[in-house]
Order: C-alpha cells, then sequence, then structure tokens
C-alpha cells in the first residue's frame, strides 16, 4: 500500500531528525501541536463539530502533569496519563452540554466553557497563576530512562505522537468511525437509519479532548514547564489554523499545519509583531489558493492523476437499472 | 387497538406559529399496504413524515405505532422499532462510496458500532449483502463511486438501498420518484412493489398513474387537513378530490 510507504517515510524521518541538526525542542515542540490538531481534527474533519475550546484540554492536562509530577512525584509516564484522564472527564462535561448544538453555537459554548477553564487556571492556588507551574521534573520513564537526555526525551515525545496519530487513523477507520463520518455528512439521515447520534459525537469529543490533552501533557514535561499560554484562547484558535492549513479532510494534514505554524514561529521569533502578519498572510493564501489545505491538495492531485485511467469502467451502462431486472 | 392497523394517529396537530401546517389528521395504514398519501404542495404531506418520524415534535395528538404509543419517542428508536423514513430531498452519506453508504446502515445491528479501535476489517461480512443490495437498485457498477458524485437518480436508488438494509417493517417514502427519468420511474415502481411483499409503505407521490397502479388505499391532504380517504376508484370519484386536488394541478 501507498499509504503504508508514506507512513514509513514519515516515521524514519521522524526517527532521523534528531542528526540532523534541527533543535530537538523544535522537533519535540511541533510534534505535541501536531498531535493537538490531529486529536482537534478527529472532531472537526471527521464529526463535523468546530470545537473552539480545545486549549481548555491542552492546558488543563498540562498543569495536572506538571502539578503531578512535580509536587507528587509522579513518573512522567503516570503524570501524563493523568492529564490525559483528566482532559478526557473535561471532555465528557464540556460534550455534555454543547453536543446538542449545532454549528456557531456548538463553538460558542466550547469557547466559553473554556474560558472557565482558563480562569480556573488563572485563580486555582496549584496553578500559579501568571508564573504557571515552573521547573517541572522530566524524571525518568518507567524509573529508569532519565528523560533529561534531549535524546530519550525526543524519541519518547515521538513515540507519544506516534501512539496517538495510530489511534487516531485507527479510529477514523473503525466502524465507529463509519458512524461518525455518516454523521458528518448527513446527520438527519444517520438518525432517521437508527443510530444516536449524540452518543456518537459525545464519544468522539473525549476522544478528540482526551488525546488533546496528551498532547499537552507531553508538552508540560518538554518545557518542564505548565503556563497560561496554552489555555488561553488563543491556543484554540492556533489549533483552527494549523488544521485549515494543512488540511481537516486528512488524517495528517493537521500535522504538516502545525509544523508549518510552529516552523513560522519559531525562525520568526524576533520579528515580534511580524509573526502573527505573516501567519495571517500565509493563512488567507492558502484558504483562498487550496481550499483542501496543504496536504488536502496534494492528496487530491495524486488521486486525480491515478482516477483518470480507472475511471473508464465506471462510465457504461444506462443511468437506469434501478431494479436491477 | 385494530390488529390489522399498524400505524395510527389521531387528531395529529403541527402549528407553526399560528399556522397549521397538519390539523387534526387521523390516519389508519392497514398492515401490509401500500398506503399513498397525495395532495398539492404545501399540503402538508412532508411535515406528516417529520411528525410520524419524530423529526418534528406534534403540537397535539397522539401516534400508535403497532399498538405502542410512539407520540413522544426518538426518531432514532423509531427507526429502530422498524418504522424507517426516506427523506423528499434525497439523503445520502455524499463522501462515502455507495458501498459503505448501504453498509452503514447494515452494520447498526452488528452492535460493533462503538468500537473505535477495531479495524475496519471487521465490517467486510456486510460486503455481500451490501453487494446485493447495491444489485438491487441497479448500481453494482458504482458500489466504489463516492454518493455525491452519482447522479441525482443514482442518489434516490441509493437511498433506497440504504433504507431497505434495515430490513424495515414499515416503510415511509417521500416523493421517492420525484426528479426521475421516465424510465426509471417504472423501475422504481416495481421495485417498491418488489419489496412491499412484507412489509407497509406509506409513500408520497405526485405521479397519479403510480400512485393509481401501486395503491392499496390512499388519503388526500389539503391544507393540513384530510379531505378523503379510499381506493383510488373512491378517491378518484369524490367530487371534492377532483375540485380540490385532480381538477387543477394534475396533468
Ligand atoms: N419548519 C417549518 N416552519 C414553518 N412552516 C413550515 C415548516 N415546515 C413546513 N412548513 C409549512 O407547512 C406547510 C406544509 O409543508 P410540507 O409538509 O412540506 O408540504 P408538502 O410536503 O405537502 O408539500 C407549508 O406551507 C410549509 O411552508
Ligand atoms: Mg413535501
Amino acid at each position: 500500500m501507498n499509504g503504508r510507504i508514506i507512513a514509513a517515510a514519515a516515521l524514519a524521518i521522524g526517527i532521523l531528525a534528531p542528526f540532523t541538526g534541527i533543535y530537538t525542542v523544535f522537533l519535540m515542540k511541533a510534534l505535541c501541536f501536531a498531535l493537538f490538531a490531529c486529536a482537534f481534527n478527529l472532531l472537526l474533519g471527521f464529526a463535523g463539530l468546530l470545537s473552539f475550546g480545545h486549549a481548555a484540554f491542552f492546558g488543563l492536562a498540562a498543569y495536572v502533569t506538571a502539578h503531578g509530577v512535580k509536587e507528587w512525584g509522579l513518573t512522567p509516564e503516570l503524570g501524563i496519563l493523568a492529564g490525559t484522564a483528566v482532559a478526557a472527564v473535561l471532555g465528557l462535561g464540556f460534550g455534555g452540554l454543547a453536543i446538542r448544538r449545532q454549528g456557531i453555537y456548538f463553538a460558542m459554548i466550547t469557547l466559553a466553557l473554556s474560558q472557565m477553564v482558563y480562569f480556573f487556571c488563572l485563580q486555582a492556588p496549584f496553578t500559579h497563576g501568571e508564573d504557571g507551574i515552573q521547573a517541572v521534573p522530566r524524571g525518568y520513564l518507567f524509573g529508569f530512562i532519565d528523560l533529561m537526555q534531549p535524546m530519550n526525551m525526543y524519541y519518547t515525545v515521538l513515540a507519544i505522537f506516534v501512539f496517538g496519530f495510530a489511534v487516531i487513523h485507527r479510529a477514523v477507520h473503525s466502524p465507529f468511525g463509519q458512524v461518525l463520518k455518516a454523521i458528518r455528512d448527513n446527520e438527519q439521515r444517520a438518525i432517521s437509519l437508527g443510530y444516536r447520534t449524540e452518543r456518537y459525537k459525545l464519544a468522539a469529543f473525549v476522544l478528540s479532548a482526551a488525546l488533546a490533552g496528551m498532547a499537552g501533557s507531553t508538552k508540560a514535561l518538554v518545557f518542564q514547564l505548565a503556563s497560561l499560554t496554552d489555555a488561553h484562547w488563543h491556543a484554540s484558535g492556533e489549533v483552527v489554523l494549523m488544521t485549515l492549513l494543512g488540511g481537516m479532510g486528512t488524517i495528517a494534514g493537521p500535522a504538516v499545519g502545525a509544523f508549518l505554524v510552529v516552523a513560522i514561529q519559531n525562525y520568526l521569533a524576533e520579528s515580534g509583531a511580524w509573526v502573527t502578519i505573516i501567519q495571517g498572510v500565509i493563512f488567507i493564501i492558502v484558504v483562498l489558493s487550496f481550499r483542501r489545505g496543504i496536504l488536502g491538495e496534494v492528496v487530491g492531485f495524486v488521486a486525480k492523476r491515478k482516477a483518470t485511467p480507472a475511471a473508464k469502467p465506471l462510465e457504461p451502462r444506462p443511468a437506469s437499472a434501478i431494479t436491477g431486472e | 387497538m385494530d390488529d390489522d392497523i399498524i400505524l395510527e394517529t389521531s387528531g395529529l396537530t403541527k402549528e407553526f406559529k399560528g399556522f397549521f401546517a397538519v390539523h387534526s389528521v387521523a390516519l389508519r395504514v392497514r398492515r401490509g399496504d401500500i398506503h399513498a398519501l397525495i395532495g398539492p404542495n404545501g399540503a402538508g404531506k412532508t411535515t406528516c413524515f417529520n411528525l410520524l418520524t419524530k423529526f418534528l415534535a406534534p403540537t397535539e395528538g397522539t401516534i400508535h405505532y403497532k399498538g405502542r404509543d410512539i407520540t413522544r419517542a426518538n426518531p432514532a428508536d423509531i427507526a429502530r422499532m422498524g418504522l424507517v423514513r426516506s427523506f423528499q430531498i434525497s439523503a445520502v452519506f455524499p463522501n462515502l462510496t455507495a458501498l459503505e453508504n448501504v453498509r452503514v446502515a447494515l452494520q447498526r445491528k452488528l452492535g460493533n458500532s462503538f468500537q473505535f479501535w477495531r479495524s475496519e476489517r471487521s465490517l467486510l461480512g456486510l460486503h455481500e449483502r451490501a453487494e446485493e443490495l447495491l444489485d438491487s437498485v441497479g448500481l453494482a457498477d458504482f458500489r466504489d463511486v463516492p454518493a455525491g458524485e452519482l447522479a441525482y437518480g443514482r442518489k434516490r436508488a441509493l437511498e433506497i438501498a440504504t433504507t431497505l438494509a434495515l430490513d424495515p417493517e414499515m416503510l415511509l417514502l417521500d416523493e421517492p420518484m420525484a426528479g426521475m427519468a421516465h424510465g426509471d420511474v417504472d423501475r422504481v415502481a416495481q421495485l417498491i412493489r418488489r419489496v412491499s411483499a412484507n412489509r407497509t409503505i406509506l409513500m408520497v407521490e405526485h405521479n397519479l398513474s403510480v400512485v393509481a397502479d401501486l395503491s392499496d388505499r390512499i388519503t388526500v391532504l389539503q391544507r393540513g387537513e384530510v379531505l378523503a380517504e379510499g381506493t383510488y376508484a373512491e378517491i378518484s370519484s369524490n367530487p371534492e378530490v377532483i375540485e380540490a386536488y385532480m381538477g387543477s394541478g394534475h396533468d
């Protein structure tokens, strides 16, 4: 399969990337946001739900992990698990309140709820307000892998990304994913087939929130910091941007978008306010010229070239034959 | 309640801000019949379907299906009870292939639809039945085409195949032949007759020759109210119906 080869190539790049001299912290940051964006896109791209509050899961999970490993001495894997679990529970709450709403109302409710989480993160005693939780120890993975070693940390992050991505990939290509796509395409029709669609959307929301949380937890270990930035609505907007840039119709598109956005922010970091403007311009160009996002256009182009000879057998056959007799 | 009656409404009413789209409708559909619901545009036929399948909540009145009061049930559960509808505007899943459209209907009874950790291969067992259904509506050659790319008539055919995949006890078809080419109308009529063998069908249809040909009973709606009910012979000789409906709209 073509997809297998591309996946293997991407994994090889991921494994070899640190040896190219690229700063590993950059790579790790990009991987965390890539997972965040892919998790977000499970909702937008495959359930048709635009959440504008995903920073709540990303940010709160980061706080939980940071607090857990720093104050309670949790091992890194337990810290990440705790953050992921809290994000899942929070997702159940958000989803339960928002899932009955459609379109813009859904987005607004998720935004409002995420603002509440933001103020909680600002006010709660354990989050240390504007300072955030600093000097979070990375600790020893499974008790013996020292994550202060950059390579160990990098491959841990890569493994987490691959795991999260595999979960999303499987979910999209599962019996559950089929129903989800049906709901995205035509919810009324899915209901008329007997599907209680709200339950499927809620399940997708929880899964998406949990994986977004896992990304936030991982980022907290990488930067040894949990801060308000990750819970801010800017982060919710950024993940929408990454997803649309990369392409929401594909599973990997948001990861491409995340790398692009993180790269722009990184390399233009000194330019201050210009980063936002350049980001905005790129966004406008991509949205206007590649409707399906960067990866979406590439996939569409390849599929079109393949389809031209293969489409022929579909043609002959009168526009009739409804009964087949 | 009469055992012969599969679906019965009494005093069924839907009000939209002072406007009665459906007013005090008493409908009785006999088990095994093909029952047609006809009437001019805006008569309230689609609204009636939405009420029966719970896509709208009635303002007043009750609905009984197989002797059970379903007035307050939700639409997914109605489908699970074997009362399945099609839509006036063709309803397919445009980004799924024709095969996947039918398969997603078959899939529900498998009971694995929440399993996000299982491979799609667990659905391979449904392909044979899905292909049979596609073949029965003449879509065998289109199994891997995204439904959104199918021509209009084929979308309608796919919708019928998807509905039949649920093997419903009772089918509600809202203008199944609307927008179809002449030859296709006959084929769908044949298909409807064939699948009606062991089920009940309530259908809205404008093509009166199809209605005459297929229906056991006919209910005529006008401005939200039942104007007449009976066999085609009774209906077509009813002066009120001729005056209100056939006299004007019919070709
Ligand atoms: N959601 C709605 N809100 C307000 N009016 C509606 C709504 N749905 C239908 N109607 C009105 O109810 C009447 C009956 O519509 P409908 O049931 O679609 O008729 P039919 O299917 O017989 O052509 C029409 O006048 C239509 O404008
Ligand atoms: Mg109608």
